[in-house]
C-alpha cells in the first residue's frame, strides 16, 4: 500500500508537470487526490477537509499558476502547509523546575504509556534531572511490576502502589519522599482508559486537581485511525493536556493521526516513540512527519539537492534512457560522480519514498563501497559498461584484478545494477529531477 | 470463584458506546431522498469507520450499481442495500468444523499493545466455562512483566500456565507447553506471543519458528492462528494483516477495544482484501468481555439503525 500511495502522489506530480501550466480546475482535481492521500494516511475526515481547503487558498494563488514548475509548487505548498499544521518547528523541551516537577502520562489502553514513562525518565536523566517513576495503574495485571522492571533496567527508582493504595495516594506518597531521596522529577504512569469511560476519566481529573502536574502528556499510538480526533477532543475537554507523545513510529503507519491531534487541540506533539527499547525516544519533527504522512520520503529536500546538481538537459536525456531501459553502467558512472556532490549516499537513499526497505536489504552502498564501485566501472571497457550482459566469468576476473577488488564484488555490483535499473524504471515517474538516482 | 460472575453486557461501557452510535445513526437516518450529497455522506460514514478509501469507493461503486438495477431512489432502501453489502463482505461459514486431535492449539499474534494477553485470558475463561481443560503458554519472553501479567490472569481464572524466564526462547516455551498438554491430556492450549511490528523481519521470523516448532510437536497444530487487531487502528491494519498472514496464515481476527467509540471498520477492508474473517470481539478489560463476532450487529454500529 505504501508503494501504491507513493505512486499516486507521483501520479499527481506527473499529471501536473506534463500539463505545464495549472488552471484552478486542475488544481482542484489535484487537491481531491491530495485529500485521498490524507485519508489513506489516517488523517481524520474532517481534518482532511479543512486542511485541503487551506491548501487550496494558497495553491490557486498567482504565484503557483504562473510558475514554470507548478506541480512541484503545489506539492511544496501541501508539504509546507502540513509542516505548519503539525506545529512548524520542533518543540523545545522546556520543563519547569518545581519541587519536584511532575509529569502525568495518560491515554487509551495499550498506547505505550508505561514504556514512555521509562523512556522519559531516561531522557530526563540525560538532561541532568534526577527522575523517579511512579506506578499509578492499579488495574492492569502486573502494571506496577512492568514499570518496576523497566526502571530497574536503567537504574531509575520506582514507586509502586502498595496494597489497596489508591493512585492518588501513591502519587502523593512519591511526592512526599521525593525531597529526601533527591528526586526532582516524578513521572506518573496512569492506567489506560477509554475517553468515554466517565468513572475512569474522573479519576484523572482528581489526580490533576490534587497533584497539579507541570505537564500532562496524552500518549497516542501512531497507528490510530479516525478515532484520534475523539480521543484528543475528549481528553482535552475533560483534562486539558499540554501535549502529545506519538508512539510506535518505528512501524510503517503513515501517522495521519498526528495531524488530527494538532488540528483539534492546537497542542504540540512533543515526543516520538520509535521502538520498544527505552532509548527509542526522539523529539518530534514536524517536517519529517509531514513527509511521512504524504508518503513522500524526504522528497522535498531531495528535490532541492538535486536541483543544485543536475542540469535539466542532462536529466531529460537520462530520463529517456531509463524509460527505454537503456541506462548503462557508463551512465551510472557519470551519475555516481554527481551524486557524490549531493552528500552521503545513505542519507539520499533514505529520502526516496519506498527506498527505506530496499536500502538495508538490497542496495547496501556505503561510501567505501562507492569508491570500489567507481574503481570497478573504470576497469571495464566501454563495451562492457554499455552492455553489462557480456561480462562473463573471465571478464569478471579481469575487472576484479584491475580494480583491486574481488570477483564477488564484481558479481554484487552487477546484481545491484540490475536491481537498480529495474527500480529506476518504476521510479522514472517521479520526474526528471530524480533521475540521477 | 464467583468474583467474575458473568456481567450483563447491558451494564458495560459497550452499551454507552452503542447509544452514542445510535444517535449518529439517527442523524443519518433523517435524510429522505438522494441528492448529490447523499453518496458523499455515505462515503463519510464509511471512511470515518476506518474502512479506508479504496474499500469505501469499491463498496459505493457496487452500491450504485445495485441502486441502478433496483431503480430505487429512497434513501432508506439504499441504507438497507448498503447494510446487505457490508454483511455479505463480512460473512463467513462457521459451520465448517475441523477434525482436531486434542489438544487444540491456538496461537495469538499481533502488533504491540493490541490486547493479545488480555484476549488469551478471556478465551481461556470462555473455554473453561465450556468445561474444557485449558493450558496457557506465556511465550512472550520479551516485554517487561509479560510473564507476570499472564500469570495473574491464569491465577484469577484458575487455569494452568507454562512460564519461563524473561529472555528465554519463545519457541521452546511454546514447545514445552504443547508437550505438557499432550502428556497431561489438556483439551486446549493458548499461546501468547510478544507484540511485534509486522515490519520487523527478525521478529516475524521468530514467530514463524514458534509455529514451526508447534506443528512438529503436534500434527495439525496450531489449529487456530488469531491476529489481534485494536479497533482504533487505521489503515495500517491492512498492512498488519497482510504481513502476519504471509508469515503465519492467519485463520481469524480478534477485534479488541470495541467498547470504545472506534468502529473497527478496518476489518471490513481486511476481509475484502484477504478474506480473513473476524471471529471474536473484545468489549472491555474483564474476563467475560469477549463475544463472538456478529456481522449484523457490527454493521448496524457502522451504519446506524
Ligand atoms: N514498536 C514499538 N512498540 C512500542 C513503542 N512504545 C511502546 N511499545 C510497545 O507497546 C506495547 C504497549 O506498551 P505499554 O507501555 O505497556 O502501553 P500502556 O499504554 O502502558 O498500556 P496500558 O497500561 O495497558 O494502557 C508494549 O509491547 C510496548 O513494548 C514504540 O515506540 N514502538
Ligand atoms: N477497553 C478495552 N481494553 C482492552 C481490551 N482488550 C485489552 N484491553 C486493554 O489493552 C491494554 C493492552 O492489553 P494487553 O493484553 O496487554 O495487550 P498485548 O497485545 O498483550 O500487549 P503487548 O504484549 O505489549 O504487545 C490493557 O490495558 C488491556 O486491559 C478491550 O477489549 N477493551
Ligand atoms: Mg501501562
Ligand atoms: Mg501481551
Amino acid at each position: 500500500m505504501f508503494e501504491q500511495l507513493t505512486n499516486k502522489l507521483d501520479g499527481i506530480f506527473r499529471k501536473l508537470t506534463s500539463r505545464g501550466k495549472l488552471t484552478p480546475s486542475n488544481i482542484r482535481e489535484t487537491l481531491r487526490e491530495v485529500r485521498r492521500v490524507l485519508l489513506e494516511a489516517d488523517v481524520n475526515y474532517k481534518v482532511a477537509k479543512s486542511f485541503v481547503a487551506k491548501v487550496e487558498e494558497e495553491a490557486v494563488g498567482d504565484e503557483v499558476i504562473s510558475s514554470i514548475t507548478p506541480g512541484q509548487k503545489v506539492i511544496k505548498v501541501v508539504h509546507d502547509k502540513m509542516v505548519e499544521f503539525l506545529g512548524g518547528t520542533t518543540v523545545e523541551f522546556n520543563l519547569p523546575r518545581s519541587e519536584p516537577t511532575r509529569i502525568m502520562l495518560v491515554g487509551l489502553q495499550g498506547s505505550g504509556k508505561t514504556t514512555l514513562a521509562g523512556k522519559l525518565a531516561l531522557f530526563l536523566r540525560e538532561r541532568q534531572w534526577a527522575p523517579a517513576l511512579v506506578a499509578a495503574d492499579i488495574y492492569r495485571p502486573a502494571a506496577g511490576e512492568q514499570l518496576r522492571i523497566l526502571g530497574n533496567s536503567v537504574n531509575i527508582p520506582t514507586v509502586v502502589f502498595e496494597n489497596k493504595e489508591s493512585p492518588l495516594d501513591t502519587c502523593k506518597r512519591a511526592g512526599k519522599i521525593a525531597g529526601s531521596k533527591g528526586w526532582d522529577a516524578l513521572i506518573f504512569d496512569t492506567a489506560g482508559r477509554l475517553q468515554i469511560d466517565q468513572k475512569m476519566m474522573d479519576e484523572l481529573i482528581l489526580l490533576k486537581k490534587k497533584l497539579s502536574p507541570e505537564m500532562i502528556l496524552l500518549v497516542v499510538d501512531a497507528m490510530t485511525g479516525q478515532e484520534a480526533v475523539s480521543v484528543a477532543e475528549e481528553f482535552e475537554k475533560r483534562l486539558v493536556v499540554d501535549g502529545f507523545a506519538l508512539t510506535k513510529l518505528d512501524g510503517d503507519a503513515r501517522g495521519g493521526a498526528a495531524l488530527s491531534l494538532r488540528a483539534i487541540t492546537g497542542k504540540p506533539i512533543i515526543f516520538a516513540g520509535t521502538g520498544e527499547k527505552l532509548n527509542a525516544l526522539e523529539l518530534f519533527h514536524p517536517d519529517r512527519m509531514a513527509s511521512r504522512i504524504l508518503g513522500m520520503g524526504d522528497v522535498v529536500t531531495l528535490v532541492e539537492k538535486a536541483e543544485k546538481v543536475f542540469d535539466e538537459e542532462q536529466a531529460r536525456e537520462l530520463e529517456k534512457k531509463i524509460r527505454k531501459q537503456q541506462f548503462t553502467l557508463e551512465d551510472f558512472y557519470t551519475q555516481l560522480q554527481q551524486i557524490k556532490k549531493m552528500g552521503p549516499m545513505e542519507n539520499l537513499l533514505g529520502m526516496i519514498p519506498g527506498m527505506g526497505k530496499l536500502k538495508t536489504q538490497d542496495i547496501n552502498f556505503d561510501e567505501r563501497e562507492l569508491v570500489k564501485v567507481e574503481a570497478m566501472i573504470s576497469s571495464m571497457t566501454m563495451d562492457e559498461r554499455r552492455n553489462p550482459g557480456i561480462i562473463n566469468g573471465s571478464r569478471r576476473k579481469r575487472i576484479a584484478n584491475g580494480s583491486g577488488t574481488s570477483v564477488q564484488d564484481v558479481n554484487r555490483l552487477l546484481k545491484q545494477f540490475k536491481l537498480m535499473k529495474k527500480m529506476m524504471g518504476s521510479m522514472s515517474k517521479l520526474g526528471s529531477k530524480f533521475l540521477g538516482l | 470463584m464467583r468474583l467474575f460472575k458473568r456481567k450483563k453486557l447491558e451494564d458495560s461501557l459497550y452499551k454507552t458506546r452503542k447509544s452514542l452510535l445510535t444517535k449518529i445513526g439517527e442523524l443519518v437516518g433523517i435524510k429522505k431522498n438522494i441528492d448529490s450529497g447523499f453518496l458523499g455522506e455515505l462515503e463519510e460514514i464509511l471512511i470515518t469507520s476506518d474502512i479506508g478509501v479504496k474499500a469505501t469507493l469499491e463498496i459505493i461503486h457496487d452500491l450504485e450499481n445495485r441502486v441502478m438495477e433496483q431503480k430505487t431512489r429512497d434513501s432508506g432502501e439504499i441504507y438497507v442495500l448498503l447494510k446487505e453489502e457490508l454483511k455479505r463482505i463480512l460473512y463467513y461459514d462457521k459451520s465448517v468444523l475441523k477434525d482436531i486431535t486434542p489438544p487444540e492449539v491456538i496461537l495469538i499474534a499481533g502488533v504491540n499493545g493490541t490486547g493479545k494477553t488480555t484476549t488469551i485470558a478471556k478465551l481461556a475463561y470462555r473455554f473453561k466455562e465450556e468445561g474444557k481443560k485449558v493450558l496457557i503458554s506465556a511465550a512472550d519472553t520479551f516485554r517487561a512483566a509479560a510473564q507476570e501479567q499472564l500469570g495473574v490472569w491464569a491465577e484469577r481464572l484458575g487455569a494452568d500456565i507454562v512460564q519461563s524466564q524473561a529472555g528465554a526462547d519463545a519457541a521452546s516455551v511454546a514447545y514445552d507447553t504443547v508437550e505438557k498438554a499432550i502428556l497431561k491430556g489438556y483439551d486446549c492450549v493458548i499461546i501468547d506471543t510478544a507484540g511485534r511490528l509486522h515490519t520487523k523481519s527478525n521478529l516475524m521470523e521468530e514467530l514463524k519458528k514458534v509455529q514451526r516448532v508447534i506443528s512438529k510437536k503436534h500434527e495439525g497444530a496450531p489449529h487456530e492462528i488469531l491476529l489481534v487487531i485494536d479497533a482504533t487502528t487505521g489503515q495500517n491494519g491492512i498492512l498488519q494483516a497482510q504481513a502476519f498472514n504471509q508469515a503465519l496464515n492467519i485463520t481469524g481476527i480478534v477485534l479488541t477495544k470495541l467498547d470504545g467509540t472506534a468502529k473497527g471498520g478496518i476489518v471490513l477492508a481486511i476481509k475484502k482484501e484477504l478474506n480473513i474473517p473476524v471471529k471474536y470481539v473484545g468489549i472491555g478489560e474483564k474476563l467475560e468481555d469477549l463475544i463472538e463476532f456478529n456481522p449484523e450487529e457490527f454493521v448496524e454500529d457502522i451504519i446506524g439503525k
